[in-house]
């Protein structure tokens, strides 16, 4: 069914009784072309693009639980393309640009919003550093707005300006940047992945793979063994857990991110803001509640909740930008498991074993990526040769030295 | 979270910094696949589901360097010992 105002109208008028599900719920076939493991935003987007754009539509995503209960589920929804080296700038604007038409793409309402992100410096050399991050985007063609006190002001005139330690001296704008509502990106790639003939199937476990002669050929599954010409690998947080099966070990190390949404308030904040002298972040959805978070635990975790030191300092961190908050009542928080890499940037690539592909190392900023990983992800898994835009994201850059650390941390995720 | 530091007793985790892995080993710079080795030793980790020997160091406490066994599904700890013991065994 395609969805339009005439098809909203005629449910409409027959009390919304006519609607289908949007995606086949498929048991597992015995063989595919293609079988992903991972059903979170990147494994549908992966199979979308490979029916639409390749033409391969003999494809299973198979997942352990249900669609989106992962980290396409658990996030805070924000999207930007304001990064700095070269390998991330042009492949985080082609997941902007992505964005932008996705929503006619898909004939889906993924309700895109692109309501800026608002970056905050608090001091002179955070303001040169901001500075020279914007003129890198505004080099690759990306927008950027360099913004002084009293336009940040204007915009936000509720913030805690005159803190004695972080006063805030400005912020660097993108305005495309925004947010997406998250659960409606994993439905709207099913839909579609699933009306061009790829089996989508939850409840299906991988725990095993079948390597014959150095190939990849079979995955065992909950479900029973499946056969596939190439198998691909987006299961995030559990990277390491499933390459492990094919006698791999990864440079990633799995950590908890915890997020957080207050009771629902009036429109306040009409983007996303980032405080520059902490680890704070928040952004209000059209429900109204305002939407939150900070820095990952620290410590390696597959548990999907943290502990209350994070929701202290993230708490501090939110009452040092905008001490009104203090008032508002926490409805919920929750955590997910982030795929953590040695350098923060993602991989997507070959691996070792021939016929297996692999897409990890997202940690906690893959959401933004999800349409330019699975547009790269489903490149290189029907040409085996890597997308230009995500041709940086090699395996073999840590043996190689062509990493790509935005933060120039070293190979110690938790500071990433 | 809460660690039991051999030397302070125990605390809340609010008072300890993470290092991770506490199983590699650093290679022998004068062997001659040491370029490998050293990836491996820098970059892989085996990040496991389940008990993980991991370093922690008690800076608001004894400054003493931890080796806390701990299963990362649950967050439960099974052992804490001070790491140059466990190097001396
Ligand atoms: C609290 C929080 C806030 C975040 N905020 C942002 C943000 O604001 N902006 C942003 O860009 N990013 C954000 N992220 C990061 C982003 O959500 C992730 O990087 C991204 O969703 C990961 O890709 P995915 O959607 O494919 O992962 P997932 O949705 O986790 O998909 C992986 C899937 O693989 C499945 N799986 C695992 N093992 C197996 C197996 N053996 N067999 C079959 N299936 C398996 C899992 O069940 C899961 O559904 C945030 C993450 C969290 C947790
Ligand atoms: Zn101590």
């Amino acid at each position: 069914m395609k969805y339009s105002i005439f098809s909203l109208a005629a449910n409409a008028l027959t009390g919304h009784k006519g609607w289908k599900p949007a995606w086949r719920d498929a048991s597992p076939r015995e063989a595919y072309d293609v079988v992903i493991v991972g059903g979170g935003g990147h494994g549908l987007a992966t199979a979308y693009y490979l029916a639409k754009e390749h033409g391969i539509t003999n494809v299973a995503v198979l997942e352990k639980g249900w669609i989106g209960s992962g980290n396409v589920g658990r996030n805070t929804t924000i999207i930007r393309s304001n990064y700095l080296l070269p390998g991330n700038i042009p492949f985080y604007e082609l997941s902007m640009k992505l964005w932008e038409g996705l929503e006619q793409d898909l004939n889906y309402n993924a309700m895109v919003s692109q309501r800026g992100v608002l970056n905050l410096f608090h001091s002179d050399a955070q303001r040169d550093a901001f500075a020279r991050r914007g003129n890198a985007m505004r080099l690759h063609g990306v927008d950027a707005e360099l913004l002084d006190r009293d336009a940040v002001r204007k915009m936000l005139p509720f913030l805690n300006f005159d803190d004695a330690r972080f006063p805030i001296q400005g912020g660097l704008l993108q305005p495309r940047g925004g947010t997406v509502r998250h659960d409606a990106v994993a439905w709207g790639y099913a839909r579609g992945a699933s009306d061009r003939g790829v089996d989508i199937v939850q409840n299906c476990e991988v725990t095993g793979f079948r390597i014959e002669n150095g190939r990849a050929v079979a995955v065992e599954t909950t479900r029973g063994t499946i056969r596939a010409r190439k198998i691909a690998l987006a299961v995030a947080g559990n990277s390491s857990r499933v390459a492990a099966m094919a006698g791999l070990r990864l440079p990633i190390e799995s950590h908890v991110l915890q997020a957080f949404v207050s009771e629902g308030l009036k429109p306040l904040l009409p983007g996303v803001v980032t405080f520059g002298a902490g680890h704070f972040y928040i952004s209000q959805s059209d429900k109204g509640g305002l939407v939150f978070g900070g820095d990952i635990d620290g410590y390696n975790s597959y548990a999907q909740r943290g502990n209350l030191p994070t929701v202290e300092d993230v708490c501090e961190g939110g009452m040092a930008l905008m001490p009104m908050i203090g008032r508002v009542r926490l409805l919920r928080s929750w955590g997910g498991i982030m795929d953590m890499s040695m350098d923060g940037s993602p991989i997507i690539d070959r691996t070792p074993v021939d016929g297996l592909y692999l897409n990890a190392g997202w940690c906690y900023g893959g959401f933004k990526a999800t349409p330019a990983s699975g547009w790269c992800f489903a490149h290189l898994i029907a040409h085996d040769v890597p997308h230009p835009a995500g041709a940086a994201f090699r395996l073999d850059r840590f043996a190689t030295g062509h990493l790509i650390d935005e933060k120039g941390q070293g190979a110690q995720p938790n500071l990433h | 979270m809460r660690i039991r530091c051999p030397f302070c007793g125990e605390r809340d985790v609010h008072e300890f910094t993470y290092l991770g892995d506490a199983n590699g080993t650093r290679p022998d710079p004068s062997v001659a696949d040491a370029a490998e080795q050293f990836h491996d030793y820098v970059y892989l980790r085996d990040n496991p589901a389940g008990p993980h020997r991991e370093y922690w160091y008690h800076g608001a406490g004894c400054h003493g360097w931890l080796v806390v066994e701990r299963d990362t599904r649950t967050h439960e700890i099974r052992s804490v010992a001070f790491a140059h013991e466990e190097a001396a065994q």
